[in-house]
């Protein structure tokens, strides 16, 4: 569904990707990793044809993006930046998430009826009137997941969506997640958030310095201690302890509170009942 | 001694109908690293914004008791006087960044301080250093990353040389690696300097074995101030979850294996903690 191939990238001399090659399925879940600077947003910029490749090529839906244009693709890509301000506009929140659907040409009906389901599943409805300026960081934020969600795109893509939210919204933020999949919509998310990757993501892409240096399961990328290094990532909490328990028969791969749980109690319960 | 006292704080935003602070008491000693958490909206950045005085100065809405900041009555006491005092890092690093270039942006507030140039190009080297971000010393702060934003809002901050230093989720830009060296820095700062430092955060797992106290706000009051151990105490632990708080995972499994019968003389609050606690129990 996205396919990227020897993407490289600069915005003045200096690459910021070099040589990126990547394949993305339909109905995935997946975590982009990486130091500040890596260049994570300015790959996932190139899934909606905001920039296009300087070599390389980037193909999403098989339409390579050199020869499409941003409103074409993003129709059925839609990005979610960082940071809100710098996509939020209108004077009541419940504009601003119509916005895109007015664009799209929707009917009316279609418009109130998804917006309000939309507004009500990021828990927005009460705050539907007020400008969006006037929201906290966090609310202004899911304002901006709300007008993406609201046209209904095949390919979400998050940057950073749990900076300054807190616990009960990022619940909510891994529960909508989990929505998406079960809708098969593909879902890609740009992230530091170690903890939040380890519960939620079957998949990690790990980016150092504009290069991928890891591609894979979850498990076996946030528990490899030299690749998160290099990505200037720590380990899961779960996976530090038991890195300082590995001398006693505790597993290093462990990502879940549950998982050291139960094996802490199987190696060392029996020495001290 | 306390640097910061709050009396009986309450206070209303203008047009608004709700207290964002309701009766707030609280005592913050010279040299205490302090850690401020809760929900959104549980009004932890307006507390914030009470220690410099932009409440009630900049913001205005009806602010009743008092907050004493170095001995200076904040109602009392204008925005530019007690700024010399607090140093403040807002949430969005890009809303409080303008210059042209990172030297400029750093070297601002030093210059309104009347320093002589000497003075400031050495606190600006200084700051740039220990903050490692020497390299983008000419680089432009709306071309840079979040993290870097993050990293050159704090270096002009700290340049002032604050006894009291407010950061309001200085963390959420970097990466894990720079979160920590940056915590670690701030610890430094704080046993160098004796300075204050009051963060607001979501996530705890860096900050609660290094902090003094742990303050927990929800709705508008603080529910919680102690150290870390005794906020996550067996008696706490549920209404903490209830107020909706992300509890360190090393935290989190003490309470998982106390539920199943595996007991750990204290709560641990890094994956040292917990090794050294846990081999107590099984050496025994």
């Amino acid at each position: 569904m996205i396919e990227v191939h020897d993407l490289w990238f600069y915005y003045d001399s200096n690459p910021v990707l070099k040589g990126v090659s990547l394949e993305i399925n339909s109905g995935e879940i997946v975590a982009i990793m990486g130091e500040n600077g890596a260049g994570k947003t300015t790959l996932i910029k190139h899934f909606n044809g905001l920039l296009k490749p300087k070599r390389g090529y980037v193909k999403v839906f098989g339409i390579d993006t050199r020869y499409a244009t941003v409103a074409q693709l993003s129709r059925r890509v839609g990005l979610v930046f960082q940071n809100p301000d710098h996509q939020l506009f209108a004077e009541t929140v419940e504009e601003e998430v119509s916005f895109a659907l007015k664009n799209f040409g929707f009917p009316k009906e279609v418009i109130s009826e998804r917006v309000e389901r939309v507004l009500k599943l990021l828990d927005l409805y009460d705050l539907k009137d007020r400008s969006p300026f006037t929201l906290s960081g966090g609310e202004r934020r899911r304002v901006t997941i709300a007008s993406v969600l609201c046209y209904d795109p095949d390919i979400i893509i998050f940057d950073e969506p749990t900076v300054g939210q807190d616990y009960m919204q990022k619940e909510k933020l891994a529960q909508l997640i989990k929505l998406l999949h079960t809708r098969s919509k593909t879902v890609i998310v740009v992230t530091h958030d170690v903890e939040f990757v380890a519960e939620n993501f079957p998949r990690v892409i790990l980016l150092s310095s504009g290069r991928i240096i890891a591609d894979g399961s979850t498990r076996k990328i946030l528990t490899d201690e030299d690749l998160m290094k290099k990505a200037n990532l720590v380990l899961p909490q779960v996976t530090q302890i038991a890195y300082l328990l590995h001398e006693f028969g505790i597993p290093k791969d462990l990502l879940l509170v549950h998982e050291i749980r139960d094996s802490i109690l199987k190696i060392f319960a029996g020495e001290k009942l | 001694m306390a640097i910061i006292e709050v009396k009986d704080l309450s206070y209303k935003y203008p047009g608004s109908s709700k207290y964002a602070l309701r009766d707030i008491s609280l005592n913050i000693d010279e040299g205490e690293f302090v850690v401020i958490t809760g929900p959104s909206g549980c009004g932890k950045t307006t507390l914030c914004r009470c220690f410099n005085g932009l409440i009630p100065h900049f913001y205005g809405g009806e602010f009743i008791g008092d907050v004493i900041v170095n001995g200076m009555s904040v109602k009392n006491t204008p925005i530019t006087i007690l700024s010399k005092y607090v140093g403040m890092v807002f949430q969005d690093p890009e809303s409080q960044l303008f210059s042209l270039n990172v030297e400029r942006e750093v070297a601002f507030g030093l210059e309104n301080l009347g320093l002589d140039r000497e003075e400031i190009r050495f606190r600006v080297n200084e700051v740039l250093e220990l903050m490692g971000i020497s390299h983008l010393r000419n680089r432009a702060p709306f071309e840079l990353s979040g993290g870097e934003q993050q990293k050159v809002a704090l270096a002009a901050c700290l340049a002032m040389r604050p006894k009291i230093l407010v950061l309001d989720e200085p963390t959420s830009h970097l990466d894990p690696v720079s979160a920590y060296s940056l915590l670690n820095l701030l610890n430094e700062l704080k046993n160098k300097l004796k300075l204050t430092v009051v963060i607001v955060e979501h996530r705890l797992e860096a900050l609660v074995a290094v902090c003094d106290k742990l303050i927990i706000m929800n709705e508008g009051k603080i529910v919680f101030n102690e150290d870390s151990k005794t906020v996550f105490s067996k008696e706490n632990i549920n209404s903490i979850k209830g107020i909706g708080i992300g509890i360190p995972k090393v935290v989190e499994l003490y309470h998982n294996l106390l539920n199943s019968g595996f007991t750990l003389r204290n709560i641990p609050l890094s994956p040292k903690m917990f090794k050294e606690y846990l081999l107590e129990v099984v050496r025994k």
